[in-house]
């Protein structure tokens, strides 16, 4: 089993201290996503202060909600692999296929070190800049609350890690729609809209109007940011725990499944490139 | 059983035509127009362990699509396919970690990697055992002079020093077939070299079976007892360097340096290809007459200073035979 294994390890290794020399990026990415959380933040404080009828999630649950987005940015599946990108366009996908692994799992372990290497990155920073630097400057409530109890926290890491595996497959799937069109840019527009929507990056997924709900719960992307966000925040009893894993893992393997089947078909699509 | 058969492939694909100007653009918007292309037709060989085969053809031929067939990449229409016994492509993952790939143009070696993290990479992939790994490392280093190279990222590599790295990466599994697909493309004289250096040593002292494509001849006379001419999807010449050239003229090349460049040089059994101020050459066909008895001839009628019989280059001979099939000329 641990020799089945060592390609996927090796390459994971690889990819990750590769992305882990993105300092620069991650740093100016800090600024860019402290900037845009407190902007996010002043603007729901606004109508929060506006607003008489009853929130369907309390201010400071909204704020925790907000800092978790900006800190785990990197971690949605919002953008395709720049190296996929090239191997498609330039055809070095043969070698890809070359090699004695399997092709989806290898681009499964590929999005695992995109997801995860610049999240580490960035995450910590932001969560001492959002839960310690914040109220030490006067703005205690902008600040980053900790999780309500021992067993929320829990909840939460489970939550995370499984959105961790529902966003990989769907970064899998990013890559793949990249073999059906030549620059690719235009449907990897369309999942970067979708996901930032629908997961709650942009607006939490509670304050979405009534009639949206039942169909944001349904989606895939509610599993990636929203569910272990509320898991976090108390938004979500713990009653409500065994739920939200399961329909993370339920759709996790549902995208694996959709992906293997596509990337089989885009394989035959894309060898014939340069003859 | 030969370690390579190919019968009968066919594979087909569909090219999506764009109309030319801008309402032809918007009409491809709403319907496109397909073409089906043809790019193996039928093609079948037989390779035996250890030969070392040049495949040439033009552009387009269907090089690469064999090649792709052969490693696992591609499935072809219909057709016979049988590497080590093995379907490429139904068993592409054991097939592909016997086997290894170079293709000229491009790199499996990661572009911001030291070339010998690439390497260790490599070496997980295809789960080589810690032992056979540091052999077959230590003689890629050794043969291919990679020792200054180990610690460079492949980025700062020049063409010539990845293609030498890419030839080790592809080694490291001791696999028992070697494609090159291009293997000397762009590279310098001595880089050519040393990579046709080393492929020759390789397919004789370990016996690995090298299938070649390349468009630069030289690769060929250098390296292959066996040529296999592609083009639009056939096979249109399998055989001997020696066997090609029959297969496409017996003409043989006379040049002639005059003392007098004015001087006007006919006969009947010689038809001039290009003049050159004194030097003239002259394509006979020496089965309608004799070398010997040609010279003795000239040398009676002219003032010649010097004078040599050579074949024509390889280069013209395949141009004419892709020429002679419709193909285009490289």
């Amino acid at each position: 089993m641990s020799s089945a294994l060592r390609p996927y390890r090796a390459i994971l290794s690889a990819r990750f201290r590769m992305l882990l020399q993105y300092r620069a990026a991650a740093i100016a990415g800090l600024w860019t996503q402290a900037f845009f959380g407190i902007t996010l933040i002043m603007i729901y404080s606004a109508f929060y202060h506006s607003s008489d009828t009853p929130p369907p999630i309390a201010l400071p649950q909204v704020i925790s909600y907000v800092w978790l987005g900006q800190a785990l940015l990197a971690m949605l599946p919002w953008n395709a692999d720049a190296e996929v990108h090239d191997m498609v366009r330039s055809g070095s996908i043969a070698y890809e296929l070359a090699r004695p692994v399997d092709l989806y799992g290898l681009w499964y372990t590929r999005a695992v070190a995109l997801r995860t290497a610049p999240t580490l990155l960035r995450a910590a920073p932001m969560v001492v800049v959002a839960s310690v630097v914040l109220p030490f400057v006067g703005a205690p409530a902008w600040r980053l609350a900790p999780p309500p109890s021992l067993t929320a926290a829990a909840g939460f890491a489970v939550a995370l890690g499984l959105a961790l595996a529902l966003g990989c497959a769907m970064s899998v799937l990013i890559n793949i729609s990249l073999m059906w069109t030549i620059r690719g840019d235009g449907v990897v527009t369309l999942f970067t809209t979708a996901v930032s929507l629908l997961s709650g990056l942009l607006i939490p997924l509670p304050l979405f109007p009534d009639w949206a709900q039942p169909v944001l719960a349904w989606l895939p992307f509610a599993g990636m940011f929203d569910l272990p966000f509320r898991i976090y925040t108390g938004h979500i009893a713990l009653a409500g725990l065994a739920g939200v894993w399961l329909r993370q893992a339920g759709w996790t393997l549902a995208l694996v499944v959709l992906g293997r089947w596509l990337l089989g078909r885009g394989v035959r699509r894309v060898v014939v490139q340069g003859g | 059983m030969p370690q390579i058969l190919v019968e009968q492939l066919v594979k087909t694909y569909q090219v999506a035509e764009r109309r030319p100007g801008l309402w032809g653009a918007i009409r491809g918007v709403a319907r496109r127009r397909h073409r089906t292309v043809r790019a193996l037709d039928g093609v079948s060989f037989a390779i035996e362990r250890g030969e070392l085969v040049g495949y040439i053809g033009p552009n387009g031929a269907g090089k690469s699509t064999t090649v792709k067939a052969l490693s696992g990449i591609l499935v072809p229409d219909s057709g016979r396919c049988e590497v080590a016994g093995r379907v490429p492509w139904q068993q592409r993952i054991a097939h592909v970690a016997e086997i290894g790939v170079v293709f000229g143009q491009r790199t499996q070696l990661w572009w911001d990697l030291p070339v010998i993290e690439s390497f260790e990479l490599l070496r997980d992939i295809y789960r080589v055992p810690a032992a056979r790994y540091a052999r077959a490392r230590d003689a890629m280093i050794d043969l291919l002079a990679l020792a200054p190279l180990l610690d460079v990222p492949v980025r700062q590599l020049s063409l010539g020093q990845r293609m030498r790295c890419d030839l080790a990466a592809a080694l490291l599994h001791a696999p028992a077939i070697l494609f090159l697909d291009e293997p000397t493309i762009g590279l310098d004289a001595v880089s050519k070299l040393a990579v046709r250096d080393f492929v020759k040593r390789l397919n004789r002292d370990d016996g690995v079976t090298v299938i070649l494509t390349t468009h630069d001849m030289d690769d060929i006379e250098a390296l292959c007892t066996r040529v296999m001419v592609i083009a639009g999807g056939k096979i249109l010449s399998d055989g001997t360097l020696e066997a090609l050239r029959a297969q496409v003229t017996r003409e043989r090349w006379l040049t002639v340096d005059l003392v007098d460049a004015s001087a006007a040089l006919a006969d009947r059994d010689v038809v001039e290809i290009r003049r050159d101020g004194h030097r003239v050459c002259l394509a006979f066909d020496p089965q309608a007459i004799a070398p010997a008895e040609l010279i003795a001839r000239i040398t009676r009628q002219h003032a010649v200073r010097d004078l040599f019989v050579e074949n024509p280059p390889i280069e013209t001979i395949v141009a004419r035979l892709y020429a002679a099939h419709g193909g285009a000329a490289p």
